[in-house]
């Protein structure tokens, strides 16, 4: 469904992205994940149609991405970044301009369909303007899927809505995730976890990892990082977690706090909650760190940049 | 084409719904009300013939700088907000849109002109023999030519900026400098001077269309500006995909 190649794009001196290949599959959901920067948008707004790659190419929805653009955008719906929409229009205005731009027949029907998908139909009548960002969202995404497409593109779908709005998002997600090829982008690793079935991780411009998000986490985990904190300065505790086996380092914050990493594969927690309650120190809080993205981007981008030194 | 018939729609609406629409008119209706007027009574005073060129000559005068402020938005506002990523992410050519627009520019004029119609109306209705109908509708068709060319310069200015105040002074500046020409080129001479002599809007306004005669030489220069500025704009649009 889409399929791409080589894909390259240069902004004069600057390169947006480079040698970008990837494809994902009808019923799909793949999850484009990556700081702010690293060419998601850019990505993105090559597959939609907005501009062409400098170098490269690929098909989406069965037509060349290039020659056929036209072909491709009738068949792929588009939420952009930060949902650019008119505001002077209201929501029913707006989205049946829309639906007229992309010649859907009957059309008041699937506008009105399409407004209650998002649950916004209570709306239909509100300016833009006066939407809040959550809404506009909404409206964003009505208007994605007005032409049924095959194929969804969705820069940063999650972005502005509260909590409550983005169980109900992903919960859409999922539904039409089953039958069209969905691609999103976000910068926030536990949404793509739990939504994609598959991630590919982008750094400057590069594909860095691409996997599901299981074998990710395993892959990119590493050892784990887990917090000890005892009431007290935790005197003499040092030494007793420094003789447990299978952990890597050991320090102290401060007193009563310590920072213990182990090696990958075994949860080190009730060992070392033992060990606390054993020698009588009062454990106050024992959790594992579960590595950031930020994190997990400097371990990706430290390896190379090692490489490129040598 | 139909795309471009869509965005058109929308863009005149919108006309409406913004009070640039009606701070255009209200401005254009008091001051030619009051040329009108003061013409209407000079000749009913002192005897001369009806003259309809005494509102049509300020009302050109008064769309070199309305025509800036009916097209800045066009473009501008929406490569400022980004909702062009949208439009042009929809099946929707570069060109269709750049169209569409001047569509409705051109929409909303021709509403303007029409209104100026009450004026001759008048004039008519209140002498004998009335006016000559042949000229007043040659004026009235090289004024129709002349705003359609400027409003492709407005579209033109609006697509080079994703801000409106930028897009109405450049295109104001480009009506200015088209119109006033004549003033700087009088005494100069060749090639070089016939060629520019050429291009100045004033010249293929007034001296034929004004006078009811309409040339195609003026009619062909009027809609190649519309064709080169919508071209040039179409091509702005689409420099976004090798910047």
């Amino acid at each position: 469904m889409i399929q791409v190649e080589l894909l390259t794009k240069r902004y004069g001196e600057r390169t947006a992205i480079k040698d970008l290949t990837f494809h994902a599959n009808r019923g799909e959901i793949v999850g484009f994940l990556g700081l702010n920067g690293a060419g998601k948008t850019t990505t993105m707004r090559i597959l939609t149609g907005y501009m062409p790659p400098t170098a490269g190419g690929g098909r989406v929805a069965g037509f060349d991405l290039i020659a056929e653009s036209i072909e491709v955008r009738k068949r792929v719906g588009y939420l952009p970044e930060n949902v650019p929409l008119y505001p002077e229009m209201t929501v029913v205005q707006y989205l049946d301009f829309m639906a007229e731009l992309r010649r859907i027949p009957k059309r008041e029907d699937r506008v009105d369909e399409a407004m209650e998908t998002v649950h916004i139909e209570d709306r239909a009548e509100s300016f833009v303007g006066n939407l809040s960002k959550g809404l506009r969202q909404r409206v964003g995404l009505a208007q994605a899927l007005l032409h049924n497409p095959e194929v969804l593109i969705l820069d940063e779908p999650m972005d502005g809505l509260d909590p409550q709005q983005q169980i109900e998002v992903k919960k859409l997600f999922r539904e039409v995730g089953k039958e069209k090829t969905v691609m999103l982008s976000t910068h926030i690793l536990a949404h793509a976890q739990e939504l994609c079935d598959r991630i590919i991780i982008i750094n400057q411009g590069q594909i860095v990892a691409e996997d599901t998000p299981e074998r990710l986490n395993r892959q990119l985990a590493g050892g784990d990082r887990i917090h000890v904190m005892v009431d007290g300065d935790g005197t003499g505790l040092l030494d007793t977690l420094k003789a447990l086996p299978g952990l890597t380092r050991v320090r102290a914050v401060r007193d009563g706090e310590f920072e213990i990493e182990t090696t990958p594969g075994r949860d080190a927690r009730p060992e070392i909650a033992r060990a606390v309650v054993d020698g009588g120190w009062p454990l106050l809080e024992i959790h594992r760190e579960a590595l950031s993205l930020e994190k997990i981007f400097i371990e990706l981008t430290k390896d190379e940049s090692a490489e490129s030194r040598a | 084409m139909r795309n471009a018939w869509t965005i058109a729609k929308r863009e005149f609406n919108m006309y409406f719904v913004s009070p640039v629409a009606y701070a255009v008119s209200f401005v254009l209706l008091v001051v030619l009300g009051l040329f009108f007027f003061g013409s209407f009574l000079g000749a009913a005073n002192f005897g001369g013939p009806p003259d309809p060129t005494a509102t049509i000559g300020p009302f050109v005068i008064i769309m070199l700088f309305s025509v800036p402020a009916v097209t800045m938005r066009l473009m501008a506002e929406e490569q400022r907000t980004g909702t062009i990523e949208l439009l042009l992410t929809a099946p929707v050519r570069d060109w269709e849109m750049v169209f569409g627009k001047w569509l409705a520019a051109f929409a909303f004029a021709a509403l303007l002109i029409l209104v100026t119609l009450v004026y001759p109306f008048i004039l008519s209705q209140y002498t004998t023999p009335g006016l000559d109908q042949g000229a007043l509708q040659g004026m009235y068709a090289g004024l129709f030519l002349m705003i359609a060319a400027m409003l492709a310069v407005g579209v033109f200015a609006s697509a080079l900026f994703a801000n409106q105040i930028a897009a109405f002074f450049l295109s104001m500046g480009i009506l200015v400098a088209l119109w006033i020409l004549g003033a700087v080129l009088q005494s100069a001479n060749g090639p070089m001077a016939d060629f520019l002599n050429y291009l100045i809007f004033s010249r293929h306004y007034y001296d034929n269309f004004l006078s009811g005669a309409a040339k195609l030489e003026d009619i062909v220069y009027f809609v190649s500006v519309v064709a080169l500025f919508l071209f040039l704009a179409t091509r702005i649009v689409e420099s976004r995909r090798w910047r």
